[in-house]
């Protein structure tokens, strides 16, 4: 029984934990690794770690964080932000990351995700697309950390992600994203029903039953939050019992005898 | 004990150092021959394409010693499938050391309704058989990411299955000194950390 993932996400600026309400106003949270260490002892799936530093010395502080968090946790993770191609990918798996997501670089020049599949295998390539549900009701996406519209479609563009060999795609809602109002469970469901590949839901997450809805509703196979997790609304442990109940397949780790 | 991790064109290698590391061991990544034989515990890790892995293998000299081996070894993700006789990704010989077993994608095992692929994420391990899942109950999640998988899931050399999609298939075997699993212990958290330790105090 493949269980729903639930992951945590920890946006990192020099070196420590913030997160982004819609996109801005960053709060400082803590120490990446200790943060992730108690996710993964709570029963964290997984982890995403996104590098919010624009800096090429902040580069070089995230790629030794990248390599502590390799060297100490035991639970697959992700990393991403601002990475532009395949050599930045090839050093972030150097340092340990188990997948690498791109954001705007892919949407700039798609090639980079056949480049990334090719050299590495699409189970690292993880596609991250911000997108915005406008008045028409298109869902458009956009860049450089949700502040630049892009000419494409949501569901075009994660079919195309998909085809060039994508091997997750993690979306999220702009219009859900610090909300706390759910997920967009209803163009997750388009997403995950239509893709060939896992697609995680992000934006929204304010309550356990936000969860079971992306899951039941939005057919999501995993979900992203940060600031639930971050700010102790939504104890982890917890929430993986409350969706055991819900019958949705879970991993509930046990205690070693 | 001298732990050597065999370093060939794989992705992912030094996630299964590090976890080694976390369980107390000091393992040497090497593709020296030499070392490689006089380990007491050899681990052929990673991820990667079947075919492009058997050519490193092979272009380092190693697939005869790795079949010659006769201390414990471990064969994780793509180690597992190369362990056995054939694969259908790049229609490759593997090392035949699990006569019988072969690697088959996903997508040509079910019938009809189709997959996600990868299968990513945590899944069920049952039917466990070996000495390396001492301690680990029946049904614990672990970690997979792979597009192919072992099969046929009834083999004698079984030592776990899984199941994805209505399809069985074998998450571990076992023959011999030989060990193998399909998932990856290095991420599998503190169970994980309990089969690696497992492989490490085979007597």
């Amino acid at each position: 029984m493949l269980a729903k993932r639930i992951i945590p996400c920890l946006d990192v600026k020099d070196g420590r934990t913030v997160k982004g309400t819609c996109f801005v106003n960053l709060r400082e949270a803590g120490d990446p690794v200790e943060l992730g260490k108690s996710y993964s002892a709570q029963g964290a799936d997984e982890l995403v770690f996104l590098d919010i530093t624009a800096s090429h010395e902040g580069r070089r502080t995230f790629t030794e964080l990248v390599a502590r968090i390799a060297a100490e946790i035991s639970i697959p993770f992700t990393v991403g932000g601002g990475v532009s191609g395949v050599e930045d990918v090839a050093r972030l798996l150097d340092a340990g990351a188990d997948k690498v997501s791109v954001n705007s670089a892919a949407l700039r020049k798609p090639g980079i995700i056949d480049s990334i599949a090719g050299h590495f295998g699409s189970q690292v390539c993880v596609v991250a697309i911000d997108a915005h549900c406008e008045e028409n009701g298109e869902w458009q996406c956009y860049a450089n950390g949700g502040r630049i519209p892009v000419e494409r479609d949501l569901f075009a563009w994660a079919a195309e992600a998909a085809d060039r060999g994508a091997g997750e795609i993690l979306f999220t809602s702009m219009n859900h994203d610090g909300s706390r109002k759910g997920f967009a469970n209803d163009a997750l469901a388009r997403l995950a029903d239509s893709l060939p590949i896992p697609v995680i839901a992000s934006g929204g997450a304010g309550c356990m039953q936000d969860f079971a809805d992306a899951f039941s509703v939005g057919h999501a196979d995993a979900a992203l939050a940060a600031g639930v997790f971050h700010y102790g609304d939504i104890a982890l442990s917890e929430l993986k019992l409350f969706l055991q109940q819900q019958g949705i397949p879970i991993r509930i780790p046990p205690s070693l005898p | 004990m001298n732990i050597a991790v065999i370093n060939y064109n794989a992705g992912n290698i030094r996630s299964v150092v590090n976890a080694l590391r976390r369980v107390g061991a000091n393992p040497l990544l090497t593709d020296n021959p030499a070392e490689i034989e006089a380990a007491d515990r050899v681990v052929l890790p990673g991820q990667g394409e079947a075919g492009h892995t058997m050519t490193s293998l092979r272009e380092k000299g190693l697939t005869d010693l790795v079949r010659s081996l006769t201390q414990p070894v471990l064969g994780i993700c793509i180690g597992q499938q190369l362990f056995c006789e054939y694969s259908e990704e790049g229609d490759t010989t593997c090392l035949g050391l699990f006569p019988g077993v072969k690697v088959r994608r996903f997508s040509s095992l079910w019938p009809s309704v189709p997959q996600k692929i990868p299968h990513i994420g945590w899944n069920t391990v049952c039917s466990l058989r070996s000495p390396i899942f001492n301690g680990i109950p029946e049904g614990s999640f672990m970690y997979f990411i792979h597009s192919f998988c072992c099969v046929p899931p009834d083999s004698p050399l079984a030592a776990a299955t899984t199941e994805y999609g209505g399809i069985s298939f074998c998450s571990a075997l076992h023959k011999d000194n030989f060990y193998a699993v399909q998932f990856h212990p290095e991420k599998s958290g503190a169970l994980g950390e309990r089969i690696l330790s497992n492989f490490l105090s085979l007597s």
